[in-house]
């Protein structure tokens, strides 16, 4: 019988098989290809190598980034909170005694480490990569089999450069159709996320099919394996194309001449078998799906742009309804409010999940000839310096600027508030980051999970927007573009 | 890591699906570079209310916590597994966990132990009306005992075994060096290396 994507990959990183069979299965010791790394979960582990006097045993294989904690303004600056900048000297004493690469604030390869990652064409199809964050999943976008790990694990792999797994089960997420316009890659995960829940995922890795998907970039890619685990899956992955060949090609570490061949040839053989069965099969329609939002405090709680707050009595389990109406009360929201009446004080575009730069131009395009709401704060965030300097050579820091927007240094930044860029107590915000948990980007936030373009569009009018509730660009702009 | 056997302790009833571990330890807490001292760091942000359980006694000497499903969704930190070791949690009873939750709960020596959400509402009465009643957790029967109530408990046999044992993960593996040598001559050549640096 034929394999599923996981199995393949799964299958060829095995370095021993664990005894048994079935559930009472000893787990098998996959063989990491890629361990990143960055300030906030290597601490203890890298303490914990020193303890043991164990070595880390591929230095060729690991590489550091700061990202949680970095300041986005006044980067050439000594960090002014103390513990940010203890964790960050931490790294940067222990990655130069381990002999690990790091790229740190002020470098041009530095940023959130899963944007650094693809970017440096170090995430490659086939790969086993691995980070103490769950948003690791991201790298699946690649036909990587990419997850999540815990200090444990993350010291676990700088000594051995494997990891003990108990196999997973498979899950297709099958998207069929078209896009309509102005409905993203975002939109796609938050339903899916609405529809499986989020412990829908426990126990698989999932694989994102179908026609919508193939006719994703990279960079959606990207954003929906980014949310796998919202789902409750550790892994989420897509089998790579000539897209993503297209993507690695000239990155700094992707294969050359002959090794680019062989590269090929190897991930050309990186699909699910058509005679393979996954566990179980998820349908999601992309042609009917509108702009997603969530209204709740956790990713699942999320409905179509132009529907309303739910209430507490449409949910049948007693455990769902006694969540929404928690939920509500946190978000300050009454059942039956039109989701586009909530208004909003900030804005956050940026993230691991929405900060690449087709996102950044989304927005742009959005925002360029219209007027901020003078009542929003907006954030825009790039996932890494050179996202950042690629926006710039684009001119979009001009638009975002012109626009009012606040253009920073890139970090992960207030997707969870570890660094100054925090949400007040009771502040609302629409971001484009990955969770709406209570008081995940400052305490007493409220969060609502949006698209680039919804948070541009939310810019402009102050309540939750999407591009077509706008009115058409002003036309001063539209005679700049015919100059 | 200490081996685990059973323990006896008072059950803290936490009536709430989908605690992530954002609520379990805030990210400000997860500046710190030591693996120890986090037990003012849990739940945080609900302890700064004065009805959350955990400030009424005697829940506040509690060491099994008993949770709705999908416990410790969210971000990988492992934070959560030492803020709830370091509160005095021995043990965690949930229908459902997150897996990396799950994961780091095993290296670490707390007890992850899957109870059926049926029986999760029947624990929950029990500690509600007798308050400080005590949870026993045994791993060897895979069954914890409240009250009345007793019943059986999920987790996987690998995970039970190293907890009984408490055996440590790497030293585990570094038995089969020889396995991870052999292996690493076979990746090919095309495989990226993070040395030396390529811009």
């Amino acid at each position: 019988m034929g394999k599923t994507l996981a199995e393949k990959v799964w299958d060829a990183h095995v370095v021993r098989k664990g005894e048994g069979e079935g559930a009472n299965a000893q787990p098998d010791l996959l063989f990491i290809d890629l361990h990143l790394v960055h300030e906030v979960t290597s601490p203890q582990a890298f303490e914990g190598l020193r303890l043991a006097g164990r070595k880390l045993r591929r230095t060729d294989l690991t590489i550091a980034t700061e990202d949680h904690n970095t300041p986005t303004l006044d980067i050439d600056k000594p960090i002014a909170d103390l513990t940010s900048r203890t964790q960050i000297e931490t790294l940067r004493a222990n990655c130069k005694e381990f002999g690990v690469r790091l790229h740190s604030l002020g470098d041009k390869e530095q940023g959130i480490v899963h944007v650094v990652g693809p970017q440096l064409g170090l995430t490659q199809p086939g790969m086993t990569v691995v980070c103490g964050d769950s948003h690791t999943s991201t790298h699946g976008a690649f036909g990587a089999l990419a997850m999540g790990i815990g200090t444990s694990e993350v010291e676990h792999v700088m000594a051995t450069q494997t990891l003990s797994l108990k196999p997973f089960k498979t899950m297709a997420i099958n998207v069929e159709g078209t896009l309509r316009p102005g409905v993203t890659a975002k939109d796609i995960i938050l339903a899916v996320i609405a529809k499986i829940g989020t412990g829908g995922g426990q126990g698989y890795v999932l694989e994102y099919r179908g026609s919508a998907i193939r006719a994703l970039s990279m960079d959606a890619r990207m954003t929906i394996c980014n949310m796998s685990i919202e789902a409750g899956a550790r892994a989420g992955m897509v089998a790579p194309d000539q897209t993503t060949y297209d993507y690695m090609q000239g990155r700094p570490h992707a294969p050359e001449g002959a090794d680019w061949d062989a590269a090929v040839e190897y991930w050309n053989t990186l699909h699910t078998d058509a005679d393979a069965t996954f566990d179980v099969e998820v349908d999601l329609d992309a042609n009917t799906l509108e702009p997603f939002v969530t209204w709740g405090t956790n990713p699942g709680q999320g409905v179509s742009l132009s529907a309303k707050v739910p209430s507490p009595e449409d949910f049948g389990d007693e455990n769902a309804k006694a969540a929404a109406e928690r939920a509500l009360q946190y978000m300050g929201l009454e059942a039956g409010t039109p989701m586009k009446d909530i208004r909003v004080d900030t804005v956050f575009l940026g993230s691991c999940t929405n900060s690449r730069i087709e996102d950044l131009r989304a927005a742009a395009d959005i925002i360029r000839g219209r007027e901020k709401d003078p009542e929003v704060r907006m954030l825009v965030v790039p996932g890494s310096a050179r996202v950042r300097l690629e926006a710039e050579a684009e001119g979009l820091d001009k638009v975002f600027k012109d626009f009012g927007a606040e253009w920073r240094f890139a970090g992960c930044s207030m997707c969870l508030g570890m660094n100054p860029d925090q949400l007040e107590p009771g502040e609302r915000c629409a971001s484009t980051s990955n969770r709406n948990f209570e008081g995940r980007q400052g305490k007493g936030g409220r969060t609502h999970l949006v698209s680039p373009v919804v948070a541009a569009a939310t810019a402009v009018r102050g309540t939750l927007s999407s591009p077509s509730d706008l009115e058409p660009a002003s036309a001063g702009t539209l005679t700049e573009i015919a100059v | 890591m200490e081996a685990f056997t059973t323990h006896t302790g008072i059950g803290v009833p936490l009536r709430q699906s989908n605690v992530d571990t954002d609520q379990i330890i805030p990210a400000v807490y997860l500046k710190r570079i030591t693996r120890t001292g986090f037990e003012d760091a849990l739940f945080a942000a609900w302890r700064k209310d004065e009805s959350f359980i955990l400030n009424q006694a005697p829940f506040k000497a509690g060491s099994v916590l008993v949770a709705g499903p999908d416990f410790g969704t969210g971000s990988s930190r492992e934070h959560a597994v030492w803020a709830l070791k370091d509160y005095g949690f021995k043990a965690v009873l949930s229908s459902r966990f997150a897996d990396i939750f799950r994961g780091n709960s095993g290296k670490q020596g707390l007890l992850a132990a899957q109870v059926a959400q049926d029986d999760i509402e029947l624990i929950w009465k029990v500690l509600e009306n007798a308050p400080g009643t005590e949870v026993k957790v045994d791993l060897v029967s895979k069954t914890v005992e409240c009250g009345n109530v007793v019943a059986p408990f999920e987790i996987d046999d690998y995970t039970r075994w190293r907890l009984l044992e408490g055996l440590d993960d790497i030293g585990l593996t570094l038995q089969h060096e020889e396995d991870i040598t052999a292996y690493e001559a076979t990746r090919p050549a095309f495989k990226p290396k993070t040395l030396p640096a390529k811009s």
